[in-house]
């Protein structure tokens, strides 16, 4: 094992764990700052495979840009900072999905480049890239690009969709002065099972405000 | 060419970086010299001649203050927002040259640390990792203020990120390579007129403007600082920071500065090149690093005056800004730029036909400014707070 092994070896370590905390993790901006450190790994193997074009343009794009979009979401939608119940219902059907997709993809690569031995490999050029994006693969590309920005118009569509109603459900959380007691004395002399009934245990939103 | 010793490369890492400190430096006591004297102040002038010691001392302060981490934060990531900014920032600096080659105790050293031939793409890259630092210290405060401070932020800086990059494409289309000491190279020698340097603010104009608008931006300097605001937002981001990490995200803030002025000062203005006046060769290496830091200072000059002169942009003005005229004005001038440089390699234009063309083109972009712009005027007057009786009216039912 040389060193170039052994560093490609850590830094897969690393992008492999953040990719498993990024889809185990409980709290979602945990789970999004993992996913930035598994995009900013992966930029790390391209880097090791000598790939550095790749590699910068993943972090600029996906690192820079895409990460920062999903958090700049979460943000805006009030991600909790504690731990969140965050669990999914398709778990098992994720797991099929991406575990086919995962054998299919590797049995696809290492049936094409399972012969070329590492050491040959260098990066190709940046002039190479452009020419075989856009004289060669210029239709994938132009398609990926509708579909961009198809789903771009779609999220719009969405987005727009709600925003009469946002704001609207937190006209329930309001306190309400005046009709509380404010005091020690009045809290008590309150009946107990009415603020029991109001407020099932274990909801401590509206507990806090109470 | 065999490689120099270890000694020589870490060497050179150590005076660049130690340059770029020492500019941060003199930067923040420059900045509070020359706005105080904006606002008939005196300024620092304690300590050492001209209070020019006052950041050292301020450093000291800031090492020796009480740092706190209140209770309800976020600990890792509270932790690891100003790492992120200060890393970033010096890292950017890795891939700027500022100056030639110096032959001392016979070795040559190359003033730079390392002339990748990804160069350009890495300091955009180092610039989008930089927006982590601001928004992870917004959201990992867990207070209301740093999270408008990092939402703005991080809204802002994507932004502009795009305009900054289209504007670097031009540039490197031009160049035909992304190693920086190609662009430098690709800026020696006369411009259109001989006489005039090859810098591309010329040939490029409006990419280079557009550059230094978004650079103020990304570098969350006024008046683009709305992510600490600290008429509004009590001090942003870093509002629940204290003692060192504040004085980390000072240091990343000044240290933006400086970083932008030198990417600004390579890419368009040719770099550490200029006249050596005919010095002997033993000395002539000092002319270039002088240039350099010359061209710098006046970016850096131009960061203070900014900050003096101008109040703070409102949000939708700043996102006006970046969204309808910079963008579009760089994504237009690559484009232009891509088919001068097709047309080149096609068989070339005269130099009479380039004028006409460039004529053309630089009309039709202040056209459209001026016809894009105005409608907006209109429509920008403050809206009258109509709904604030309706919103008061309305607790008062629900109570």
């Amino acid at each position: 094992m040389t060193g170039h092994d052994a560093v490609f070896l850590l830094v897969a370590l690393f992008t492999g764990g953040a990719a498993l905390l990024t889809v185990t993790s409980k709290n979602l901006f945990h789970a999004a700052l993992f996913l930035a450190a598994t995009l900013a790994g992966i930029a790390g193997v391209f880097l090791v495979l000598r790939a550095d074009f790749l590699a910068l343009v993943q972090l600029v794009v996906y690192v820079g840009a895409v990460a920062v979009l999903f958090l700049f979401g979460l943000m805006v939608t009030r991600a909790p900072i504690g731990r969140e119940a965050l669990d999914g219902q398709n778990r098992g059907l994720a797991l099929a999905v991406s575990g086919t997709l995962f054998v299919v993809l590797s049995g696809l690569i290492i049936q094409s480049f399972g012969g070329v031995r590492a050491a040959e490999v260098t990066g190709p050029g940046i002039r190479e890239i452009g020419i075989a994006i856009f004289a060669h693969w210029v239709l994938p590309f132009e398609l990926l690009s509708m579909l961009l920005l198809a789903a771009l118009i779609g999220a719009i569509l969405l987005a727009r969709r709600e925003s009469g109603e946002s704001g609207e459900e937190s006209v329930e959380r309001r306190i309400d002065f005046g009709d509380e007691p404010s005091t020690e004395a009045g809290a008590q002399a309150l009946p107990a099972a009415d603020t029991a009934g109001e407020l099932p245990a274990g909801e401590p939103v509206a507990g806090g405000e109470r | 060419m065999e490689s120099p010793p270890l000694w020589v490369p870490l060497f050179t890492t150590i005076v660049v970086f130690a340059f770029f400190l020492l500019s941060t430096a003199l930067l923040i006591w420059a900045e509070r010299r020359v706005v105080a004297r904006m606002q008939t102040r005196l300024g620092p002038n304690r300590v050492g001649p001209l209070g020019i010691l006052q950041t050292l001392v301020d450093g000291v302060k800031m090492f020796f203050k009480e740092d706190i981490t209140p209770g309800m934060v976020n600990k890792p990531v509270y932790t690891l927002a100003p790492l992120v900014g200060v890393i970033a920032g010096f890292l950017a600096i890795a891939v700027i040259p500022i100056g030639g080659e110096v032959t001392l105790f016979g070795e040559t050293f190359t003033l730079v640390v390392a002339d990748l031939h990804v160069g350009a793409l890495w300091i955009l890259a180092l610039g989008s990792i930089h927006v982590y630092s601001v928004f992870l210290a917004g959201w990992a405060s867990n207070s209301p203020y740093p999270l408008l401070g990092g939402i703005r932020s991080s809204a802002q800086m994507v932004s502009y990120e795009i305009a900054m990059g289209l504007a670097v494409a031009s540039v490197f289309i031009y160049a035909g390579s992304l190693r920086i000491s190609d662009i430098i190279e690709a800026q020696a020698g006369d411009g259109l007129i001989p006489g005039m340097p090859g810098w591309f603010a010329i040939p490029l104009l409006p990419a280079f403007l557009v550059f230094v608008v978004g650079m103020v931006a990304e570098a969350g300097r006024p008046p683009f600082d709305l992510a600490e605001a600290e008429g509004e937002l009590v001090g942003g981001f870093n509002t629940e920071y204290s003692g060192m990490r504040f004085g980390m995200f000072m240091l990343a803030e000044f240290m933006q500065v400086v970083t932008m002025s030198a990417i600004v000062v390579t890419l368009f203005l040719g770099g550490p090149s200029g006249p050596t006046f005919g010095l002997p060769d033993a000395i002539a290496w000092v002319m270039p690093i002088f240039w350099f830091s010359l061209k710098m200072s006046l970016f850096i000059f131009f960061f203070i005056l900014l900050r003096g002169a101008l109040p703070r942009a409102r949000y939708h003005r700043l996102m006006d800004l970046g969204w309808k005229v910079l963008i579009p004005v760089a994504l237009v001038w690559t484009m232009v730029t891509a088919a001068f440089v097709l047309l080149n390699e096609l068989g070339g234009l005269a130099t009479e036909t380039r004028w006409v063309l460039a004529g053309i083109a630089g009309v039709i972009v202040i056209g459209l400014l001026v016809l894009g712009s105005s409608p907006d005027d209109a429509s920008d007057a403050p809206v009258p707070p109509d709904e604030d009786p309706a919103a008061s009216d309305h607790d008062k039912v629900t109570s």
